[in-house]
């Protein structure tokens, strides 16, 4: 679009003609997603799960927009009208757990994509915009997956969404009416449900509005590249059809053959088994658990076990949970290391491996038990977070010295060295 | 600037989560309790509908259907089941009908408009054992005995562990300290999470004579009754791994020439001919 090399639509047949001179939807496909759109030649299968993830979304949204033509947004019935689903809808069954499943795929697929944008430095400009655009869409469906999970309305529906709601509580001065407001009623109830219900089918259409916007954003600087390296030259470039059409295509094939396998053979692996209690104010579960997606942060907010100060423990624990996601938004200023990728910082790299091993320690131990040996070590692992993101990397982006860059990406690509690193499936 | 505050701001949540990793150390402690001691995790125990090529074994699921209706129904109800279902484990139209009957479920008598009870229709849902809740606390020491529809769902392992808890029951060991011992009214059991349980051994050997001449072994009906709450618990599972195979066929299939096409188009940007 904005680059000198973005093709110009040229309209071949007259109805396309009239149509680009009134309404030119032709034009923003060819520029959006067709071979007007050139993309970094070297891009690897990293680069393919954002697709996937717009394709998650679609899932979502029509298997979404099924289940609730048949489920019931009442306390008194919510459950059965789940289950009447599962047993007398006709294919209610693979809706359901394609809702349920495509979710989990939904988060993984972002969170590959997100770990991506971290290694790669996909943040930094001139795609701030892209990324803070990003990590918005991150929270709204942080916000849209827990909404969706209290839906059923089983035991961990209910408890969860005691339990997060409870978090507003710790809020100083207003916290208690502010929950009190959320939830309609001191404890989760039909009010509360009924407006889940609501915001849950409202909340998808704000992602797309806003996938809109990160999507337009991208198209202004185009794709990141391994490198790091912006493109210099057409020749650095492949049109997006039919490359990485038929590129995102293949994956896509692949993806929805792993999402089958879980919904036809283990749907339930992800789920927890209480959900299948009906929800039940009077019976507290052993463990509480919130939906895999959300354990490292559910991790984070249980490290914090003392009071800070002034400050009580679990008002710490609150803060930090949501500024754990919250730092995101200042990556692009955190990180001023003008080399991106991380291939090229020997250092931020060696930091970035520690981080993955810190937040795949922060998935296992929020799903763990709230005891020891699991808090000390989440105490380890968050701190870690937090020093990795608001300590080690501006250190690090102002002391590193990078590796050289290649000259382009071209070069980087073809190079005339024989064993010149090859970018997976270019 | 940025980098200072970002700092200070990256010390404060730091200093915070050492200082409870602080206390945390000093104070260190493996839980340990009694239950987790004693406690079995449920027994290795395998189904004709496990696995992905699973179906259920209609002959099994009738027999489990038996000892639900002359053993579990006395105290359990099976609410998200109703007849016209069983015609799934090979009932005709005519034995569907002829079992709804043979269960009383809550009516209105056509001419006071009272309650009443009446015979089953195929349509009707299984009737409830007990009025409500509290009526079902009284007459089992405060203990309400669950629904039953969802249990293989409902717990960890639900099959095993339904089919580990009616087969588990015994004596208490001897080093179970006292506190941990049943108390009246309470059965030991160590399938349980807690390891007592309010449920008196169900099954009896002999209890219930299977029509296929099956033997009647507490061993062969906990097995049944386990198959047949995995049916109740999602009687679309068959269907779900049968829809499975070709759904990942088409699936393969589609990506393989996906793969292929992606191959073609890309063979002029490989290397040294870009």
């Amino acid at each position: 679009m904005s680059f000198p090399w973005a093709k110009e639509y040229t309209p071949q047949v007259p109805f396309m003609k009239w149509m680009d001179a009134r309404l030119p939807l032709p034009r923003l496909v060819y520029n959006a997603v067709g071979a007007g759109y050139p993309v970094p030649r070297n891009l690897n299968y990293f680069w393919n799960f954002g697709f996937m993830a717009l394709a998650c979304l679609m899932i979502q949204i029509i298997t979404g927009v099924i289940l609730a033509m048949h489920y019931a947004s009442n306390a008194g019935v919510a459950f059965d009208s789940v289950e009447h689903i599962m047993r007398d809808v006709n294919w209610g069954w693979l809706m359901r757990y394609a809702h349920a499943n495509g979710a989990s795929a939904f988060f993984v697929v972002v969170y590959i994509h997100i770990f991506r944008g971290f290694y790669y430095g996909s943040y930094k400009a001139p795609r701030e915009m892209v990324w803070l655009l990003g990590v918005v869409i991150f929270l709204l469906m942080m916000a849209t997956g827990f909404l969706g999970y209290v839906l059923p309305w089983g035991q961990m529906s209910f408890w969860g969404a005691k339990v997060i709601t409870g978090l507003f509580g710790a809020i100083p001065l207003v916290g208690e009416p502010l929950q009190i407001w959320l939830l309609g009623g001191f404890s989760p109830d039909n009010a509360a449900l009924n407006r889940f219900f609501s915001l849950h089918y409202l909340l998808p259409f704000v992602i797309i509005g806003v996938v809109v916007l990160h999507i337009w954003a991208l198209h202004i600087p185009g794709s990141s590249n391994p490198t790091g390296v912006e493109v210099k030259s057409e020749s650095d470039t492949v049109p997006f059809f039919p490359y990485f059409i038929a590129k995102d295509g293949w994956t896509l094939g692949a993806f929805l053959l792993i999402l089958s396998v879980m919904i036809f053979f283990a749907p339930n692996m992800l789920g927890h088994p209480d959900n299948y209690i009906e929800a039940n104010p009077m019976s507290t579960p052993a463990h509480i658990v919130p939906e895999w997606y959300f354990w490292p942060f559910y991790a984070i907010l249980r490290a914090f076990t003392v009071d800070f100060f002034f400050i009580p423990a679990k008002l710490m624990g609150v803060v930090a949970m949501f500024g754990s996601i919250l730092i995101w938004f200042f990556l692009p200023w955190l990180d001023k290391s003008p080399v991106r990728s991380a291939s090229y910082r020997p250092l931020h790299r060696k930091f970035f491996y520690v981080l993955l091993v810190a937040m795949a320690l922060l998935f296992y131990l929020g799903g763990a038990p709230a005891e020891e040996p699991y808090v000390v070590m989440s105490q380890i692992a968050s701190l870690y977070y937090f020093a990795h993101f608001l300590i080690i990397l501006p250190i690090v982006s102002a002391i590193e010295r990078p590796d050289p860059l290649p000259f382009s990406i071209t070069e980087a690509v073809l190079g005339k060295d024989e064993n010149a690193k090859l970018g997976t499936g270019a | 600037m940025a980098r200072i505050l970002s700092i200070l701001v990256g010390l404060f949540f730091v200093v915070a989560l050492a200082w409870s990793l602080l206390v945390g150390l000093l104070n260190f402690e493996l839980p340990h309790s009694v239950e987790q001691e004693f406690y079995e995790h449920p027994k290795e125990v395998h189904f004709a509908s496990d696995g992905a090529f699973g179906k259920f074994d209609r002959q099994q699921l009738q027999r489990g259907f038996q000892v639900y209706k002359e053993v579990c129904s006395a105290c359990h109800s099976l609410r998200l089941v109703a007849f016209r279902d069983l015609a799934a484990l090979g009932y005709n139209e005519a034995e569907v009908k002829a079992i709804a009957a043979g269960f009383q479920v809550p009516g209105i008598d056509p001419n006071t408009g009272e309650a009443t009870t009446r015979p089953g229709l195929a349509t009707d849902y299984f009737p409830k054992p007990y009025a409500n809740d509290v009526a079902a606390g009284a007459a089992n020491n405060n203990a309400i005995p669950p629904d039953l529809s969802l249990m293989a769902k409902a717990r960890h392992d639900g099959a095993a562990y339904v089919y580990s808890l009616l087969t588990g029951y015994q004596n208490p060991p001897a080093d179970l300290p006292e506190a941990y011992r049943p108390g009246t009214g309470l059965h030991y059991n160590p399938y349980f999470p807690n390891l007592n349980l309010a449920m008196a051994p169900p099954l009896v050997e002999g209890q219930v004579e299977f029509g296929d001449g099956s033997p009647s072994t507490v061993e062969q009906m906990s097995k049944d009754i386990s198959a047949f709450l995995v049916w109740t618990a999602e009687p679309t599972l068959e269907k779900r791994k049968q829809t499975g195979w070709p759904v990942l066929g088409f699936l393969l299939f589609a990506t393989i020439l996906g793969f292929l096409s992606f191959r073609n188009i890309w063979a002029d940007k490989k290397k040294n001919k870009g």
